[in-house]
């Protein structure tokens, strides 16, 4: 996906002249056709984040689009404040592009993993936040970028992350992607949540459970209609997300049905990290599996919110 | 430069200081020390040095002022008022609800501001930025950004005169408005700042050192400064806190959001020629 991502950035500047990339000394041959074809619109600047979100916002109010690409946290934790003021309140073209979003970087521990990126960039006024669940949809989401006025976030997996999205849809930001339509339950997914929850289903589906399946890849801003009309169907909501509890998919989703002031509320449960530093390291899916962020931790979710 | 230009720079100067002191005390606060000791510099800038035009601030080739040290905005509401961005009557409704003047600078709300400075550091960056795009786009105009001495505290500083001098960026001039002291007391009691100059010439900058009040000395450092190819140029700017009233000049409480009252204001509005009493 991290591939896709950037060699999108790459043709991108192929087509628009306002493209330029700028990393964060990112490691050896990162883009390097981009640095030969476009030199001048290729910064590989050193670690300083919080420089080159500024120096981002003031190229891109001088007529260009800077892709700005590092580290998850480094480009939401340690420079928010110039995320809120320089891109935001500015409300300038700059993309962040965060690697690792998520617990990828399960290895290199909690100070490399990215479990409430979604949840600050949710919370800046102007912002737009965009977790894709696979590489195919990283090629369908990056020629939109072009044509947003102001800043975006695009929280990069893995990297080979199975494809488990199609173009059946057309892909617009903002708007949900119902994938299928169920009777009992919604299983609703952003990033590779999309993924485990694809895995569940059969299993799912075994139990004798009709369940729908709405993914959002854009979480802000959210597509709460489409939410409602696909949860007024079922009985039971699961949200699935590679991020904290707190403050991402899960929270946006509960705000829509909580004031949604439903006649007859539904049975909800978010899935995702839980409120703590990951207290062990491994893989990524092996931390996320340990905290039941798996097909088979959906599967128990929801045997145990419908009593199954 | 003939005298009479250096008299017209004066007189440009004193009216600035004058209606810094007459926002401040329409509004009841808003930091007059820090805006008094820019004076002369805003002044030069807005009508000697730079290129750019009230009726078109979206023309790619204007030089930009960035405004890094936010909170002495006074001075740059003084100085664009008298260049014709806006009407002074906007100064009676500073730091209200409606105005189009603000504790901070804020690019939406007032003609001719270029960026919402206010946390420190982050102007100098976003300075750089616009520089490293004339560049990058062929554009001959020049990028100017104005620093506090107190906000060489802040850690994006070093980075971004690391990233200015890398770039190459000689389109680019930063000044810091050294008037020794910063919120709480003199630099030298909070985190000590010297060797300043040095600092800045180890990270690859241009240095030169005026007296920020001398229209001499900032002309020609200007000019030198115009002339430097390969590396940006910062100028250390000596300058006295609260310039121009004489019992703000060296006092850190006039720092902050204060306003003079009383006898204070009477003398205020005298030393720098306000005629009414606000």
């Amino acid at each position: 996906m991290r591939k896709a991502c950037l060699q999108e950035v790459h043709r991108l500047a192929g087509v628009d002249e306002r493209v330029v990339f700028i990393g964060s000394d990112l490691g050896f041959g990162t883009l390097d056709e981009m640095r030969k074809d476009y030199p001048e619109r290729f910064f590989m600047e050193g670690i300083s984040e919080a420089n080159i979100l500024g120096m981002a916002a003031g190229m891109a109010l001088d007529g260009w689009m800077p892709y700005v690409n590092t580290i998850a946290p480094f480009i939401t934790r340690r420079a928010y404040e110039q995320v809120i003021v320089d891109l935001c309140m500015h409300n300038v073209p700059v993309r962040l592009i965060g690697n690792g979003g998520g617990v990828v970087y399960a290895p290199l521990g909690p100070t490399h993993q990215a479990i409430e990126d979604l949840a600050v960039m949710r919370a800046a006024p102007n912002m737009t936040v965009v977790a894709v669940a696979d590489a195919d949809e990283m090629r369908r989401l990056m020629p939109l970028t072009l044509n947003e006025s102001g800043p975006i976030y695009i929280r990069l997996a893995k990297g080979y992350d199975p494809i488990v999205t199609d173009d059946s849809q057309p892909f617009i930001i903002g708007r949900g992607l119902p994938f299928q339509k169920g009777k009992d339950l919604l299983l609703v997914t952003t990033g590779i949540g999309l993924r485990l929850a694809r895995e569940s289903m059969s299993a799912l589906e075994e139990n004798g459970l009709s369940v729908g399946l709405l993914h959002m890849p854009t979480i802000k801003p959210f597509d709460s209609e489409m939410l409602l009309e696909m949860s007024s169907q079922v009985k039971a909501v699961i949200s699935v997300e590679e991020h904290s509890v707190i403050g991402g998919l899960g929270s946006a989703v509960a705000e829509v049905l909580a004031e949604a002031c439903l006649d007859k509320p539904l049975r909800f449960k978010r899935l995702g990290l839980p409120d703590c530093f990951a207290d062990s390291y491994g893989s990524q899916l092996s931390l996320m599996a340990g905290y039941g962020l798996s097909a088979d931790g959906i599967v128990k979710a929801a045997e145990t919110l419908l009593e199954i | 430069m003939s005298v009479s230009k250096y008299d017209e720079l004066e007189k440009f100067a004193a009216e600035l200081r004058k209606s810094i002191i007459i926002m401040n005390c329409h509004a009841g606060s808003g930091h007059p020390g820090g805006s008094l000791s820019c004076v002369e510099i805003i002044s030069w800038l807005y009508c000697n040095e730079m290129n750019y035009s009230t009726e078109n601030m979206n023309d790619p080739e204007r030089d930009r002022f960035i405004l890094s040290k936010g909170h002495s905005c006074l001075s740059l509401y003084a100085a664009l008022a008298e260049k014709g961005f806006f009407s002074k009557e906007a100064f009676k409704t500073l730091r209200h609800a409606g105005g189009i003047l603000q504790g901070h600078p804020d690019r939406l709300k007032t003609p001719g501001v270029e960026f919402n400075s206010g946390s420190l550091g982050q102007g100098f960056s976003f300075a750089l930025g616009c520089a490293l795009g004339a560049k990058r786009a062929g554009r001959k105009n020049r990028t100017y950004a104005l620093l506090g001495d107190g906000e060489l505290n802040e850690g994006q500083i070093w980075e971004g005169c690391m990233f200015g001098a890398h770039q190459r960026l000689d389109n680019m001039v930063g000044i810091v408005d050294y008037n020794k002291f910063q919120s709480d007391d003199l630099n030298t009691n909070i985190t000590a700042i010297e060797p300043m100059n040095d600092k800045f010439k180890a990270f690859g900058w241009h240095v030169i050192e005026i007296d920020g009040h001398n229209f001499r000395e900032i002309e020609n450092a200007f000019t030198r400064a115009r002339a430097m190819s390969g590396k940006p140029t910062m100028i250390i700017a000596h300058t006295i806190k609260g310039k121009g009233i004489s019992y703000m000049e060296n006092v850190p409480k006039w720092h902050g959001s204060l306003c003079p009252t009383g006898k204070e204001r009477e003398c205020a509005m005298r030393e720098c020629g306000c005629e009414e009493l606000i």
